[in-house]
């Protein structure tokens, strides 16, 4: 089966270790993730300003190119082009005069009235193969890998665009247990990273990322499981920054839930690119006897 | 660029004579002209000019001399981008002025130049990573993907999805879209992010020829080759040949046909 598939601009450069895991598991699965052929930057962040159209204007662009070709539902992986196309597109479908507006803008010779679903890879894993299906594919369960599915923002807020309930989400403590891992819940899954404060302030990453790595250090949790490219950056740095300034503070492996999937399912830890990871998982996964034998991978630790 | 400076020059003369034509000659050529007059407007002033030609020979008929928006007249210098209107139509148009034939009731207004800054750069140190465009260029995050760009793109490129290729690290992407490009300046011009579309396109093309097409290995071997001298005994008998002789061999020799495949080799395979 074939998903229309918007991968966005990290997963071509930065994050290319949460997209091609997760192209060559679903392709295991049976889906092919068929990235749209002409796309552009999602809008990185919605505008919240009530009469700047201009920056709906990427992600809508984006949405009508899905809907020229005749798709109707676009898969998105990255939480916050998730975020940003799904906002967009709740726009044009509420706001009549703003659509109007944008439709004649952009002049792609078609109107748009946010007829494409926008859906999140967790979701297709969840709605389209099943939970109890994906164990099943399972070759190499996670057994006694104690991850902890931190879902940021962007997944979750606002509730109006949520893949999952936005106080008490389970969807990622569930792909863990369907892969075989024992999901660690902790109280700050949902605390935000920093998000693109750390713009402005570089100062405050480690400060963002102590109480979410704490929290989950302290529950018992020995990897992080991700979604997102831009809290991988801010919790991969400000964990380093935590271990300059406090002795004895523990970095925890980052992992993106795309890696963990492809593991499970056989595939060769190389597909993984674990090189582009922050937090060096490579020891933990040996120890877990998640690495398989005979396969060499390339692993440094959190070097970007 | 001589030969281009040569061609202004030249282009400069032929109009000149006609703004100072006699009445009475004018008048005598007018009959010779078949071709009907149509009215445009260059920067807002009307003038009638004969239909068939393009807007440079338009502008230049008008009485303009031009010293700058005109190289090559063939359409691939890029020093004569030109944006004009049509009354009842609010988009505006994008043309060469050397390609462009004039149309009834245009407005006219050349942009031979656009300010846009290229970054500088040691080609040598730079490798197709690329955070070395984004380095070069941070202000190609300011795309709103308006699509203005590809709107005013004369050469009909892609220019926003040029753009999107470069931001997501696809160099060969945009090198390959943007190869037509002729670096005329309209789509920064347009640019609601303030960038300048074509010295990116130039770096991600140079990266492309350089550093992600592979080497063509056998030029290297040819050229060591040739150095170490392989051929130059087959000169040096050319060089001592007497002129009947060498016309004799020119005119026997064997030319590789048109529809000649990859591996065709000529008969006398001793130079080879």
């Amino acid at each position: 089966m074939s998903l229309a598939y918007y991968p966005g601009c990290t997963l071509k450069t930065k994050a290319r270790n949460l997209e091609e895991p997760a192209v060559a598991s679903m392709e295991a699965l049976g889906f092919k993730l068929d990235e749209i052929p002409r796309w552009n930057c999602c809008g990185a962040v919605y505008s919240l300003a009530d009469d700047d159209l201009i920056h709906q204007v990427a992600p809508v662009r984006n949405l009508i190119r899905v809907k020229k070709q005749g798709k109707t539902e676009l898969v998105t992986l990255c939480a916050f082009c998730l975020n940003s196309l799904k906002r967009a597109n709740l726009l044009m479908r509420q706001d009549v005069e703003k659509r109007n507006t944008l439709n004649d803008f952009i002049d792609e010779g078609i109107d748009y009235s946010g007829e494409v679903k926008v859906v999140h890879l967790l979701e297709v894993l969840r709605d389209e193969v099943g939970w109890e299906a994906l164990s099943q594919k399972v070759k190499l369960p996670l057994r006694g890998l104690k991850a902890a599915p931190y879902y940021g923002c962007t997944l979750l807020r606002p509730r109006e665009i949520a893949i999952d309930d936005v106080e008490n989400p389970t969807i990622l403590g569930d792909f863990l247990k369907a892969v075989g891992a024992s999901p660690v819940d902790f109280p700050e899954s949902t605390r935000c990273c920093g998000s693109y404060q750390v713009v402005s302030s570089p100062g405050d990453i480690a400060e963002y990322a102590r109480p979410i790595l704490n929290s989950a250090l302290s529950h018992g949790a020995e990897a992080l499981v991700l979604t997102c490219p831009l809290c991988d950056y801010n919790l991969g740095r400000g964990q380093k920054e935590l271990a300059k300034k406090q002795g004895g503070f523990r970095e925890m492996p980052l992992l993106y839930f795309t890696q963990l999937l492809a593991l499970a399912l056989g595939l060769s830890p190389r597909v993984c690119h674990f090189d582009l990871n922050h937090g060096s998982p490579e020891s933990l996964l040996k120890e877990r006897n998640l690495l398989p034998q005979g396969e060499s991978v390339q692993l440094i630790g959190g070097q970007q | 660029m001589s030969a281009k400076q040569t061609k202004k020059k030249s282009a400069t003369r032929a109009v000149k004579p006609r703004t100072k034509k006699p009445a009475a000659t004018a008048v005598k050529e007018e009959k010779k002209i078949a071709a009907k007059l149509i009215p445009i407007y260059i920067m807002g002033k009307r003038y009638e000019v004969p239909e068939g030609l393009t807007i440079m020979k338009a502008m230049e008929y008008a009485g303009y001399i031009l010293i700058r928006g005109c190289g090559c007249r063939g359409g691939t210098c890029g020093a004569c981008g030109t944006v004009y209107r049509k009354p009842g139509d609010y988009k505006l148009q994008v043309a060469l002025a050397c390609q462009k034939t004039v149309e009834p009731d245009m407005y006219i207004a050349q942009i031979p130049f656009f300010p846009a800054n290229r970054a500088t750069y040691e080609f040598a140190g730079l490798t197709a990573a690329p955070e070395e465009v984004f380095k070069l260029y941070p202000e190609l995050f300011r795309c709103v993907a308006c699509n203005s760009c590809t709107k005013a793109c004369p050469q009909g490129i892609e220019v926003m999805d040029a753009v999107s290729a470069l931001k997501q690290g696809n160099i060969a992407g945009a090198a390959q879209l943007s190869f037509d490009c002729i670096q005329c300046g309209l789509c920064t011009s347009r640019c609601f992010g303030e960038l300048a579309q074509y010295h990116m396109f130039q770096l991600a093309r140079r990266t492309y020829g350089a550093r992600i097409v592979p080497r063509a290995e056998h030029l290297a071997e040819m050229v060591k080759a040739v150095n170490e001298g392989r051929y130059d005994r087959f000169l040096d008998e050319l060089k001592q040949a007497k002129e009947d002789e060498l016309k004799k061999v020119y005119q026997e020799r064997e030319v590789e046909p048109m529809a000649a495949g990859e591996d065709w080799k000529p008969k006398d395979t001793r130079y080879l």
